[in-house]
């Protein structure tokens, strides 16, 4: 693990940048959580606390253009992607503002400028869809990726099988980022698949695989963009499983711990907090001050401040919005000479 | 007019809207090498390629979700269900991804995308193959849902549902395949959302869709000779349902009778009779009457199935009863 490395100005702003992510990822969801308390948000909520460096080293390899499919474990990634704390919020508390305009909340997170395309509830339901924006690559002759981040729990659902044994008998340019963090809900990997080398998985397909320690983020960095270069250059897809931990419960409802983990393995874990990891790394190579940590942590906690003033000011959906977005009222007729090719 | 079958008819469908717009793609199984299960994508394979016309392992959930997330990027897939019984293991990427993604979106994300295949009986296939859906289908916002009956309707229901930029449902009928009608040559599309009368009669409405608008012709036909005369509504789309022109057959009539193949229990007839008792109290001279699929599962011996499905002779019976004519 403690390897030495010779650091370079590229790497220093690189790892300034993903420590920004990072921090501001921990600083949004305290405070989404205080917000929850306070019933400024409802529904199910989940938190990617403790899992920060596996959404941001992952869509840190990631161009404009290609695309990101995820779980209901939503907010950590979205901000990855460069959603605003703004509109993330706002769809939080359920506001126009929102990034749905407070139609989808916490687990339905999209963006389409950033080429997010949600935020999804239904473990393993969305695997499918990333497999089709593969395949929607793949028929345009582009060289975009998709990444699909899910969970461990969803492959041992059915849709995780169909949707990799399809990407890799057309080879699909999709990465499928198995975030491992031990749990579904309360049930422990090992108490759900008989594997426990979970990226084996991708053995039943003959798809490239591997695994990483998803608390070190240049590490999940290296890995996804060995796995995006293959996918650009030669249209192949990858199982890569980042092993991680949430630092909280599996919702806002669930203890944190002791009823199917103990608070003796949480400790564990606590002591490889992936942002204290990537800190330390550039306090010890000289990169950043105490101090510039200190005025970093201001700075965010500002961002994530205003947010929340903002989220909290935004009205709430009219009335007439109900009915709103069930349907389009278009057809491929209408985008005209564009559309028809 | 040429008269072509009803796959036939499909099939011009398909062809027609892969060559105006190479953003629309057809995938499923069996569809591309071995021609369709039910022929209906015959010769698409040679003229559009394997990019375009794609054979699907046994995966309906997962190249249902493929569909989806191809038209969340832009392109414009028709995803073929072998059967839509077939299409049970693929309802939460109909359902949860392709008929909400809109709404959850705030409106960022639509998904013009096709579902379609066979619906309801045909012959002595029991009862996993037996089943018609179109309840089931018809109780989700975010989805439009057809089901055509002629081979008219079906070629200009499918392009219309093609170049919808929604979720549209294609019910075909397995029995319907074979049937034959007049399709003209040249381009047309039939509006989703619009009933026709197919027969006018002022004694009572026969209010069907899909084969059971084959059955109410025959109904019609032989009622006319006892000098009985039918309206008869095909709904041709089942959501958005053309509430209006059913009100105006029943106003005319006031007598309906509703024919489906699906069961009764929360069936579509039953949200027709809701729409004409809302606002038709007044009009209607008898309770409204549903005929629909006995309340079992589907057998395979020959009679029993016959006694199980709904056919002529209880919808003959049914208008009868709401004119008091018998029993």
């Amino acid at each position: 693990m403690a390897k030495k490395k010779t650091t370079t100005s590229d790497d220093s702003a690189l790892h300034r940048d993903l420590l920004r992510s990072m921090l501001l990822q921990r600083r949004f969801e305290e405070r989404t959580a205080e917000a929850y308390a306070l019933g400024k948000i409802g529904g199910f909520c989940h938190l990617y606390i403790g899992q920060e460096a596996s959404g941001t080293g992952t869509i840190s390899v990631l161009r404009d253009d290609d695309y990101v499919v995820t779980t209901y474990r939503d907010h950590g990634q979205a901000i990855a992607r460069g959603m605003t704390p703004r509109e993330i919020m706002a769809e939080l508390f359920g506001r126009s503002d929102g990034c749905a305009g407070g139609k989808g909340g916490s687990m339905h997170l999209f963006s389409r400028d950033r080429n997010f395309l949600g935020g999804h509830g239904i473990v393993g339901g969305h695997i499918p869809l990333a497999t089709g924006v593969g395949f929607a690559i793949k028929y345009r002759g582009g060289d975009q990726v998709c990444v699909c981040f899910m969970g461990e729990a969803a492959v041992n659902n059915g849709a995780f099988h169909e949707a990799l044994n399809m990407a890799a008998l057309w080879k699909l340019p999709v990465i499928y980022v198995i975030e491992n963090n031990r749990y579904g809900m309360g049930t422990a990997m090992e108490r759900a698949s008989a594997i426990n080398n979970i990226y084996e998985r991708g053995a039943a397909y003959d798809m490239a695989r591997g695994s990483v320690d998803g608390q070190d983020v240049m590490a999940v960095r290296a890995a996804v963009g060995e796995a995006v270069d293959r996918a650009r250059a030669e249209s192949i897809p990858t199982l890569l499983e980042i092993r991680t931990y949430r630092f909280m419960g599996h919702s806002m409802s669930d203890a944190v711990s002791g009823t199917y983990r103990t608070k003796q393995e949480l400790d564990e874990y606590l002591k490889r907090d992936p942002i204290s990891l990537l800190r330390a790394e550039m306090e010890e190579n000289g990169e950043i001050t105490e101090d510039e940590v200190a005025a970093l942590d201001e700075e965010l906690k500002a961002i994530v401040e205003d947010a929340w003033q903002f989220a909290d000011a935004s009205p709430e959906p009219p009335p007439e919005a109900l009915y709103e977005h069930v349907l389009v009222d278009t057809t491929s007729d209408d985008l005209g000479a564009e559309a028809v090719r | 007019m040429p008269i072509i079958t009803y796959r036939e008819a499909l099939n011009a469908a398909l062809r027609e809207e892969l060559q105006r717009d190479d953003r629309v793609f057809l995938m499923g199984e069996e569809v591309a090498v071995y021609q369709g299960a039910y022929k209906v994508s015959k010769g698409l394979l040679q003229e559009f390629g394997e990019m375009r016309v794609v054979d699907t392992p046994i995966t309906e959930l997962g190249f249902a979700g493929v569909g989806v997330g191809a038209a969340m990027v832009g392109l414009r897939p028709i995803i073929e269900f072998m059967s839509w019984n077939f299409a049970l293991l693929a309802l939460d990427q109909v359902v949860n991804a392709a008929a909400k993604m809109l709404y959850m979106s705030g409106g960022q994300f639509n998904i013009p995308i096709v579902f379609r295949g066979p619906n309801g009986a045909a012959l002595q296939l029991s009862a996993q193959h037996s089943q018609a859906w179109e309840s089931w289908l018809s109780h989700i916002p975010g989805l439009k849902v057809v089901a055509p009956a002629t081979p008219y309707d079906a070629k200009g229901l499918l392009k219309s549902a093609i170049r919808d930029d929604n979720p549209v449902i294609v019910l075909e009928g397995e029995m319907l395949y074979n049937t034959k009608g007049e399709v003209p040559e040249e381009e047309y599309v039939v509006p989703i959302g619009k009933a026709e009368l197919k027969r006018e009669g002022d004694h009572c409405s026969i209010i069907a869709y899909g084969k059971m608008t084959v059955v109410a012709m025959q109904v019609a036909d032989q009622l006319a000779k006892e000098d009985i005369r039918c309206d008869v509504v095909d709904l041709r789309t089942i959501r958005p349902m053309d509430v209006a022109a059913i009100h105006e057959s029943v106003r005319k009539t006031n007598r309906a009778v509703v024919l489906e193949e699906g069961w009764e229990m929360c069936g579509v007839g039953a949200q027709v009779v809701d729409f004409i008792q809302r606002d038709c109290f007044d009009d209607l001279d008898a309770p409204v009457i549903r005929v629909h699929q006995e309340d079992v599962p589907m057998p395979y011996a020959k009679n029993l199935e016959k006694l199980a499905k709904p056919d002529a002779a209880k919808a003959i019976a049914a208008v009868k009863k709401v004119m008091y004519l018998e029993g």
